[in-house]
């Protein structure tokens, strides 16, 4: 167990040496959040069309578009991993003696501290559009959590789909392919209740479902876990698992 | 398994074979290479050198045979042979987004070693490689002989008995090149190091190794030290010509579509 934590936290501190080197990509990936909750949100809370009980629209989708945002980043992390490929790292990586799984292990919980930077750039655009958000203590642990759950989940599955494509230019067509029906079969940016049954069934197998889920109970005030938070934070942990276990078996045939 | 000759090996296959569909890229090659040799494998492109080295290292598992490194099966026993070997990938495997010291210290850590370990052992490599005064800058500012060199210390950091490396110096001019020979000769001299080396550099071959084999379509077609293959061909041959003759006559003209872009990404990124 020492060991895992210590090759893990190992992958975990260059990724992060290479974030702070170079937070293009963050900066970037904070555009399109802003974009959907100025424009998007704002709009379509002046329309009234979408009930979202107590909560305003804006209230309502602000976890959604966190969700979004982590899935959107998360989901791309295969093209890194193809990257690495390419120019020899993951040869150099297999080729130790680290567990494949404190391997991928780390590169999920790298995934994590970019979705907690996300998080921090939506809190404070939703502060500043006066969206009413929970900063109790407790409530902003179990979103860092949530956080980071989710974008483990989306990051494995995105190692995943590298693995099994192999080439960068296959994996931004699935990448593309897998990102918006994600997000629109989920509640991100209307409630279950709105959507036709069988587009519900689908959005109840989503993650990201689940992610949102509690993220609304914990982010903003009014918000509440429609599933409960035991379901919620059960069947992300299930879904990492999974994930994680195909991921590892996986990684060591991007070397071959 | 003879264990009285497996002791004094440090490479032995038997019948190693890794068929990819209907290719057969490697063909039941047997392999014996001894503790302290610096052995050559040679071969035009897509004869198998890469894939050889591959299973060895663990990093493909063979379709049938067996090997053995460091006396540790690769197939029941891959996290003993990841701990006694070095490998140096064809492709530029150093992370040119981190400095060289980064690039080592990540190494030292997957390979367990103790903080003190780390710096005692990061600092000697990089005193062998001369990188010392380079070591806290981003390796993409590196030149192509400096990356080499880098590798090679990632490599050897924890002191493994034997060393893979698969066209170490593809790409690198000549100052660099012979730069990055005489580092793994003293590597031989210092440390008593077995060294696997695929190259189709005839000079290499000459200049560092103490026996080669030539594979030419996945099979070994002979085995010998250069001078003695020269020798059998005649009193004037070179090794390009014990090459020619046993390498099917095709010195460039092999090799896949993703070989040659792969070698020549690699040569653009050390250049």
């Amino acid at each position: 167990m020492k060991r895992f934590a210590r090759e893990s936290a190992a992958i975990v501190e260059v990724e992060l040496i290479k974030l702070v080197r170079d937070p293009t990509e963050i900066i970037s990936r904070a555009i399109q959040p802003v974009l959907w909750l100025v424009v998007f949100g704002q709009v379509l809370a002046q329309a009234r069309g979408i009930q979202t009980g107590q909560l305003s629209y804006l209230a309502f989708i602000t976890p959604g578009i966190l969700a979004q945002s982590i899935l959107f980043s998360a989901i791309f992390y295969g093209i890194a991993i193809i990257w690495e490929r390419d120019l020899g790292v993951v040869h150099k990586l297999l080729v130790s003696p680290a567990k494949r799984s404190s391997l991928v292990f780390g590169k999920a919980v790298a995934a994590g501290f970019r979705g907690i930077l996300q998080a921090t750039v939506i809190y404070l655009i939703a502060f500043l559009m006066h969206v009413s958000l929970k900063l109790e203590p407790i409530a902003i642990g179990a979103v860092l959590v949530s956080v980071m759950l989710g974008s483990g989940i989306f990051a494995t599955f995105s190692l995943i789909i590298a693995c099994i494509v192999k080439t960068r230019e296959r994996f931004m067509g699935i990448g593309q392919l897998l990102t918006m029906p994600l997000f629109f079969a989920s509640n991100a940016i209307y409630p279950l209740d709105l959507m036709p049954d069988w587009l519900r069934i689908i959005a109840l197998l989503n993650p990201l479902t689940y992610l949102i889920d509690a993220l609304r109970g914990l982010m903003v005030t009014g918000g509440a876990s429609i599933h409960g938070y035991a379901v919620d934070f059960s069947v992300m942990i299930a879904v990492f698992a999974v994930m994680l276990f195909i991921a590892v078996r996986l990684y060591p045939t991007l070397a071959e | 398994m003879n264990n009285d000759i497996s002791d004094k090996l440090a490479i032995k296959t038997s019948e190693l074979t890794r068929q990819f569909g209907n290719l057969i890229a490697v063909d039941h090659i047997e392999l014996r290479v001894s503790y302290g040799e610096i052995f050559g494998l040679l071969g035009a492109n897509g004869a198998g050198k890469s894939t050889v080295i591959k299973m060895l290292t663990t990093l493909l598992p063979p379709t049938i045979g067996f090997a053995e490194v460091g006396g540790f099966d690769i197939i029941k026993s891959p996290g003993d042979v990841r701990r006694s070997i070095g490998y140096v990938s064809q492709l530029v495997s150093a992370d040119g987004t981190l400095t060289g010291f980064e690039n080592l210290r990540l190494s030292a850590k997957l390979y367990g070693l103790t903080s003190t370990e780390r710096a005692e052992r990061i600092n000697d490599a990089l005193n062998f490689m001369g990188l010392i005064d380079s070591a806290h800058k981003l390796v993409k500012t590196y030149s192509g002989g400096m990356i080499r060199r880098l590798e090679l210390a990632q490599a050897m950091l924890h002191r493994p008995a034997i060393l893979f490396l698969d066209e170490p110096t593809i790409g690198l001019d000549p100052v660099a090149r012979h730069m990055v020979w005489d580092r793994l000769l003293n590597l031989k001299r210092d440390y008593g190091m077995t060294v696997l080396i695929t190259t189709h550099d005839m000079e290499e071959a000459e200049a560092l190794c103490d026996r080669l084999a030539i594979l030419h379509n996945g099979r070994i077609s002979v085995v010998g030290a250069p001078a003695e293959l020269c020798a059998e061909l005649g009193a004037s041959a070179t090794m390009d010509d014990v090459f020619i003759h046993y390498a099917g006559g095709s010195i460039h003209e092999g090799g896949t579509f993703g070989e040659v872009s792969q070698a020549r990404r690699t040569a653009q990124r050390l250049g």
